[in-house]
């Protein structure tokens, strides 16, 4: 009887370490236990936002998406100008940053010296390190009157006759939010395009010199080599924008409404979450909110998920180190 | 053309000279040793960010305490044990889970432990930093237990050491300062966190270390005193953002220093 047992005692311990050692089969278990538990923390972040969220998914259905009215007093939860919020002030905010990151990438990967380019790739990198409160902080004070005295007035004076540069100017919306974000995403997207240039074989860069490709020709064919890389770069900082909150709750202007001028304010989901989460009087209240964040949970995961396979294709393929955070 | 690509790069480090210039300048004049150890009071009677201080070092321990052990076995589990399709699916979670938002960790925070709980707390506050700090920790954990050689983890197996005692006594100690240095990092990101700790570690207006009550912490502070309408509040939001920014940045340049050999 004791023989069986310790046959399958040790066929078991065979199977959870290769080398018979018990001390192996635990550490092989806690460890496949710990990443096991990174699994299920995912799961139960969907479980957890799902089951808060479900009275507001019951009464809404899919309507929640296309709703304008968020009134709270009427129990009526419309959660579209949170999307067009989200979505408008993230794209304001890559149009800016992206042919910057871009500029960074290339001038410190192809062009600066190496003296130079590290002390100031470190530079760039800590506009990442800047907490988003921070940011908040310096907007309310610095960029929005900036804004506000020097910058929206020419726009609305050259400009005001298209629908995006109108109405009253505080200082204070769409356009202001944006900003503050392009500065937030910009050291991100470099710093993973700097990985995917330097990714590119340099034997790419020397058959385009030896063709007589002239430096800025030979960094085209960089580009469009490191492309997808790029492309995941990009989403990679969407990802970041659409669940950046601090800053753009302080300076978005939060309301919500969906108006075309970028002056107007405007609100995000995320803002709506920061602001209202802790005031939500009434489960249906607090359970659409939730709701608000089940979606930008699910948005964000896809949009890194694809962001991460585009730009581990090229650093991977090529061999190189992908350090990007 | 060139002077195109220097001019993005002058431009992104002035924003950053001058944020952090505008910041010194702000609130170097509001720092004093009673601010700095005193609660806060209503406008007009001074007060400080003592409790903040306070507050936001217990919830960084707490933190660091869940995260960091957790986080450092993930990126041993990826780096030395892992194979196969499994270890690819985690370490995809791992990388997108440092892509969630926050505000939407502090939200799963809030449904878990303040829902039952029934009230904020300390313990959640410092679960939800936690929770981004382990993929933060796993993957640089992960890359520099790969820098190891090979060489070593073959040499300590062949003198017939099982498995753990490769990991535990010579491919950890060899990448103790890397991991040591990912873990500094992300400690100095969760300490800038704000939107987690809105409805989680709450805030409070009292010096408290107890984890099952609502506690303060400097960025929530500084939120709260930013969007205040006086001006009075203004400059302590300044103030406090002095204090943050040189934990932050202090960090950040330890890090780099010390790292300057390796990359």
């Amino acid at each position: 009887m004791s023989a069986v047992t310790d046959n399958q005692y040790s066929s078991w311990r065979r199977m959870l370490s290769p080398t018979g050692n018990t001390g192996d089969a635990v550490y092989r278990v806690v460890m496949l236990l710990v990443a096991l538990l990174m699994v299920a923390i995912v799961i139960a972040m969907v479980w957890a936002l799902a089951t808060e969220s479900m009275q507001s998914i019951r009464q809404f259905g899919f309507s929640f998406l296309r709703g304008h009215t968020w009134d709270p007093i009427r129990g009526e939860f419309g959660a579209l100008p949170f999307v067009y919020g989200t979505v408008a002030s993230s794209l304001i905010a890559l149009l800016i940053s992206v042919p910057f990151s871009l500029g960074i990438a290339i001038f410190l990967v192809e062009q600066a010296p190496h003296y130079l380019a590290r002390p100031i790739g470190f530079l760039v990198e800590l506009l990442a390190a800047i907490p988003s409160v921070v940011y908040g902080l310096w907007g309310i004070f610095v960029l929005a009157p900036f804004l506000r005295e020097y910058v929206q007035p020419p726009l609305a004076r050259v400009l005001g006759w298209t629908p995006l540069f109108r109405g009253q100017i505080t200082g204070f919306g769409l356009l202001t939010g944006g900003i503050i974000l392009a500065i937030m995403v910009t050291p991100i997207i470099s710093a993973v395009v700097r990985d995917v240039l330097s990714a590119v074989p340099s034997s790419q860069r020397e058959a385009a010199l030896a063709l007589g490709a002239t430096k800025w020709e030979m960094i085209r064919v960089v580009l469009v080599n490191g492309a997808p890389g790029i492309a995941g770069a990009v989403i990679l900082g969407l990802g970041r924008a659409l669940g950046e909150t601090m800053a753009v709750t302080m300076l978005i202007g939060n309301r919500p409404e969906i108006s075309a001028s970028l002056f107007d304010p405007s609100y995000t989901i995320a803002s709506a979450i920061a602001n209202e989460f802790t005031e939500a009087t009434g489960d249906l209240y607090l359970s659409a909110l939730v709701e608000l964040g089940l979606i930008l949970f699910l948005v964000t995961f896809i949009v890194n998920g694809i962001a991460r396979l585009l730009v581990w294709n090229v650093t991977r393929k090529t061999g190189g180190v992908g350090r990007a955070a | 053309m060139t002077s195109l690509t220097a001019l993005c790069t002058l431009l992104a480090v002035s924003a950053l000279l001058i944020i952090l210039f505008y910041i010194a300048w702000q609130g170097i004049d509001s720092i004093s040793i009673r601010f700095l150890t005193d609660t806060p009071r209503p406008v007009g009677e001074g007060g400080g960010i003592g409790n903040a201080i306070l507050g936001s070092l217990v919830l960084l321990l707490v933190s660091s305490a869940i995260g960091l052990p957790l986080g450092i076995c993930v990126g041993v589990y990826l780096a030395e044990v892992g194979t196969g399709r499994f270890a690819g699916a985690v370490r995809f979670i791992v990388d997108t889970l440092t892509g969630i938002p926050s505000i939407v960790t502090g939200v799963f925070v809030y449904t878990i432990l303040v829902i039952p709980m029934r009230h904020f707390s300390a313990l959640a506050g410092g679960v939800a930093l936690a929770l981004i700090m382990i993929p933060i920790v796993a993957r640089t954990t992960e890359e520099m237990l790969k820098l190891v050689p090979h060489s070593l983890r073959e040499g300590a197996l062949a003198l017939g050491a099982p498995q753990w005692r490769v990991t535990l006594g010579v491919v950890l100690p060899a990448a103790a300062p890397g991991i040591a240095t990912g873990a500094m990092l992300a400690i100095a990101r969760v300490s800038g966190e704000t939107a987690p700790l809105l409805f989680t570690a709450f805030g409070s207006r009292f010096f408290s270390t107890s984890l099952n009550e609502p506690i303060a912490s400097l960025t929530v502070q500084i939120y709260n005193y930013a969007i205040s309408p006086y001006d009075e509040w203004h400059a302590q939001a300044w103030a406090a953002t002095l204090v943050l920014m040189t934990l932050v940045l202090g960090i950040n340049i330890i890090v780099r220093f010390l790292t300057r050999k390796r990359f």
